[in-house]
Order: C-alpha cells, then structure tokens, then sequence
C-alpha cells in the first residue's frame, strides 16, 4: 500500500517536473521568436541596402523617374542621393524640438511642483490622452490649424506642427519621472538660502536632472524621427532641398513612401531605410546609455 | 509682483498651453466633422458605403471601424502568447541575467523601428512568403496587416507587464517554492493571478497602439473600402482610409475623412483612458 502511493507521488513528481521544463521551453522559444523580427529586418536593410550608401546618397537630391529607369537598364546604380529628405527632417525636428522642449520642459516642472493640486491632475491625465493620440490623427490637426489657415499651403511649419504635439507628452511625462527622482533636501537647502523660485529651478533642478531631461527628450526625438504618416498630411515632400518653413519639405521617410510608390525609383528604398534605423536606433541607445550612467 | 509669483504663473501658463492644444483639437475635428454628419447624420458611423463618384457622393466609416477593430484585436490575439513569454522572461526565468539585458535591449529596439520600415519589410519579406503559404489576394490583407501589427506592439505589452511582474513580492513566491511548487506551477498560479489587472492594462494599451498606427498597415490591408468577410480578405482601418484618400479629398470627403478621425481619437481615448486607469489603480 505504502510502496504504492510513493510510486504515485513519484510518477506524478515526474509529470510536474516535465511540465515545467516543458513551460520553460516554450518560453525561450517564444521569447526567441518574438525577436527575430529586428534581426530579420536589420539584415535584410544591410543586405540590400549597403550597396547604395555613399556619400553622394547623403550629399545629393533623387533623381528624377527617367533618370532611374536608364540606370536600372544599364543595370548601374540609381544616382542621386537623399540630401533633400536629410534637410527636412534635420528642418522639421529642430523647429518641433523649439516648440516642444520649452513647453514640454516647463509642464513637468510644474506638474512636479504642484502634486495633487487639480490643475496638475487634469494636465497629467490630459497630457497621457495626448500621448495616445494616433499620428494621423496630428497629421490631421496640423493641417487644420497650419496648412489650412496659417501657411496656406503644405509646409514644413505643419509638420512641426505634428511632430511636436506628438513630442510634448513624452517630453512632460520624463521631466515629471526625473525631477521626481532628485532628492528634495537640495531643492529645500537652496530655497532655505533665500534663492529666488526661478533660479532653484535653473540653477538646480535643471542641471541635477539634466541627463534625465536629455534622455527623455533623444528618446522623443528619436519616436518622431522616423514618423511618415504626419507628414503626409502636412509636409507633403519636394524634390529640392527647403529650408523655408511655408513651403512643402521632404523628409527622409516620406522619400521611402515616394520611391516605394515609383517602380523606377525602389531601389532607393532600402538604403533610404538603413540611414533613418540607423539614426533613430542610435539616437534610441545613445539615450539608454545616458539613462543608465546616471542611474 | 515679485519674482516668485511670476515663476509660479509662467509654470501655470505651460500646463495651460497642454489643455488648449488638446481642446482645440477635439474642437477643430468636431468642427470639420460637421459637414459629413450634417448630410449623413448619425448613419454616417453605421453605413457602409464609401462612394466618392461627383453627384452621389455617399460616405459611412463602418467599413473602416470594422477593419480596424478586426486587424487589432487579429493583431492582439498574435501579440499575446509571444509577449507574455518574452515578459516571462525578462521577468522571471532569467531576471536579471545577461540573455534578459540582450533579450530586453532588442524588444525596446523594435518599438524603435519606424512604421514605414515595417510596412517595407511586411510587403517585401512577408507578404511573399504568405503567398507561398497559399494566401489569396498576393497576400495583402487583415491577415497580414495584423502579423505586422502584432510585432510593432509587442514591445509596449512586453515592458508594460515585464515591470508588473518584476513587482510580484518575493515573499509570495518563496512561500509557493517552499510548499515544493515547480517554477511553471508558480508562474501561473502565483505570478499571474497577482499582476493579472497590471498585465490586463498592458494588453489594453498596446490594443490602443495598434487601432492607430497607420503606414504599415496602409501598405499591407489592400485598401478595399469594404468590411473585410474574413481574415485573408482586404479591407481599410480608419488610419488607412485617411492616409489613402486624403491626398485628393476636399468638400464633403475631407469632411468625412476629418469625421473618421474624430471617431479614432475618440475609441483610442477612451481604450487609453481605461488602460491607464486600471493602472493608476494598482499603484
């Protein structure tokens, strides 16, 4: 009787145990498939798109359709690089970035001063549902508020416009997280000196939560960097470089979009593809970097 | 006025700037919606009909709400098993080691990868191997459409319930090993009843994600503005439709697509709104 139930416990112990390494198992693999995407899709931007990467590919405009058509048939090739798509999206970030940071910056300062006072939950909740909000959606709005009224016309003023609505909340909700995270006896010893509000908060909180505030903001910037839809609304895409913010702009992904839609023209796609990951997965681990070192 | 009451009214200035943006926005939308829910009325969110020709213009957002709630909750359900594992994962099995760093570094970079990327790689790389699967339609469709989906937001569940599970005190976990519980036994019925409501809200935030990402679903649904009668069948989601037809809509159908847009803000508000107050709860 006794032998039997220890043969039981022990065959049921066996079962248990397979289960478990099976679970784990099944875990790993999973987990592994869940990340083969970035691998295959980061070799396959380096396989077909290394080729076109020069510096005339970062220095000089697209071609036109008929000039890519005679290079694939002479089976060189496509000419031409990008230069146009850089300089707008250098364009577009830096006045998105202008509209943004001050505000964005300013928010968390205050939602971090004022903790559970209305205002400042109405502004947290308000930003979060921001943060939500589809990108077409602030493609939408910017059309709206800047290429219907301010610049009449597609600009590269709407595309700021979207990009840095889509910025902000991101922008806010770090600089809460950071400050959050400084030790309140610094702020409270340099108030207890008699320094003025304004200058604790220039003088100490910006500079002691400076790389947390610079993380969230590359982590931003790098969110929007490689945002198509938007733009499409907005900044619609020329064929020469622009720098005038009342008139239509190329971006780097919005060219992908346009050489995607001309069969002459897609073989510029890939090595188009690899310029902006490499950037914004750069941009995305310069500022992990940055968040760790200051952890 | 001295110089601490001036600081104190420029901070309240900024958050005022955050409320007038997002005002302004349901006011402009609501604003530009108006004329298709003048001529459409109420209907307009229940007809299926989307019919541009000059005379008989006739616009309803049913085809495109059902395409975008089918390729989501398609994209969730795919998401789900893979997700749950890689949050295991980095939460549990190999917590803290090395592989849950690379493991974790790579799931983060491919909330990094942009949209059109995405769409690239589904419509070069995927789209042909499901046709040799034997996909009709050359593989476009929600099918698609929702495989690349379930990638894109796999990363904003996996850290969401990653950090959940990483709360789950020690003390409960010891107390089932204690007992002789194997890890599995543990993880499912110590780990996931006690961050069920927080993996819940990870769920329910990366579905707000899918409803409104746009380019990669555009280059892969079909773009047919019909309700999808099946998986494998082409369709449009509200995303799509706009990004499709806006370039030459004015009149009546940019009103229509404005109204299209005002219907996404809303659902993916209210889905936000729900995720992040289950999670506002827990903390």
């Amino acid at each position: 009787m006794k032998y039997q139930h220890k043969q039981i416990a022990k065959s049921k112990l066996k079962s248990r145990t397979i289960k478990d390494k099976a679970i784990r198992v099944l875990v790993v693999l999973l987990s592994v498939v869940t990340i083969s995407p970035i691998v295959l899709i980061i070799f396959k931007l380096i396989e077909k798109g290394y080729k076109q990467i020069s510096l005339d590919f970062i220095l000089k405009t697209p071609p036109n359709s008929y000039e890519a058509m005679t290079a694939l048939a002479n089976g060189e090739l496509i000419p031409g690089g990008i230069a146009n798509g850089i300089t707008g999206t250098l364009l577009m970030m830096v006045v998105a970035a202008v509209m943004a940071i001050p505000v964005g910056v300013v928010t968390g300062i205050y939602l971090y001063e004022n903790p559970g006072k209305f205002m400042a939950n109405l502004t947290r909740n308000i930003s979060d549902i921001l943060q939500g909000v589809p990108s077409i959606v602030l493609g939408l709005i910017a059309y709206i508020w800047v290429v219907k009224s301010i610049t009449n016309g597609y600009s590269a003023l709407a595309g700021s416009v979207s990009l840095a609505i889509m910025m902000l909340p991101m922008i806010v909700r770090s600089t809460e997280e950071t400050l959050k995270m400084i030790p309140v006896t610094i702020k409270e010893a340099a108030l207890a000196l008699g320094v003025p509000y304004y200058k604790v908060i220039l003088k100490v909180l910006i500079p002691t939560g400076f790389s947390g505030l610079l993380t969230g903001i590359l982590l931003g910037i790098s969110r929007v960097l490689g945002e198509t839809a938007p733009l499409m609304l907005t900044a619609l895409g020329s064929t020469i470089i622009n720098l005038n913010i009342t008139k239509p702009t190329s971006a780097v992904p919005l060219l992908i979009w346009e050489f995607y839609n001309d069969p002459n023209m897609v073989g510029l796609i890939w090595s188009s593809s690899l310029l902006l990951m490499a950037i914004v997965l750069s941009l995305n681990l310069i500022s992990k970097q940055i968040a760790a070192r200051t952890k | 006025m001295n110089s601490d009451k001036i600081t104190k009214v420029i901070l309240l200035l900024s958050s005022f700037i955050i409320l007038f943006v997002a005002g302004g926005m349901v006011f402009s939308l609501v604003k530009g919606a108006i004329p298709a829910f003048k001529t459409f009325g109420a209907g307009f969110v229940f007809s299926n009909t989307w019919n541009p020709t000059q005379g008989s213009e006739n616009y309803g957002a049913l085809p495109f709400i059902a395409g975008t709630v089918i390729t989501s909750v398609t994209a969730l359900l795919i998401s789900l098993p893979l997700s749950f594992s890689a949050s295991l994962f980095l939460g549990e099995y190999y917590r803290g080691t090395r592989m849950a760093k690379v493991l974790g570094t790579m799931v983060d970079l491919l909330a990094g990868i942009p949209s059109i990327v995405y769409g690239l790689w589904g419509f070069y790389v995927l789209r042909p191997f499901l046709v040799e699967l034997g996909l009709p339609n050359q593989g476009f469709g929600v099918f698609t459409a929702s495989i690349i989906l379930a990638i894109m937001i796999i990363p904003y569940a996996t850290s969401l319930s990653n950090e959940i599970i990483m709360m789950v005190p020690n003390e409960l976990k010891e107390a089932a090993y204690s007992l002789g519980a194997t890890k599995s036994e543990v993880v499912f019925n110590v780990i996931v009843p006690s961050a069920r409501s927080g993996i819940i809200a990870g769920y329910i935030l990366s579905f707000g994600r899918a409803l409104g990402e746009t380019m990669a679903v555009t280059m892969l649904i079909g773009n047919a503005n019909v309700i999808p009668d099946g998986f494998f069948s082409t369709g449009n989601t509200m995303a799509s439709v706009i990004a499709n037809q806006f370039g030459e809509a004015d009149g009546l159908k940019l009103s229509s697509l404005i109204a299209i847009g005002l219907l996404l803000f809303l659902i993916t508000g209210v889905i936000n709104a729900v995720g992040k107050f289950i999670i506002k709860k827990l903390n």
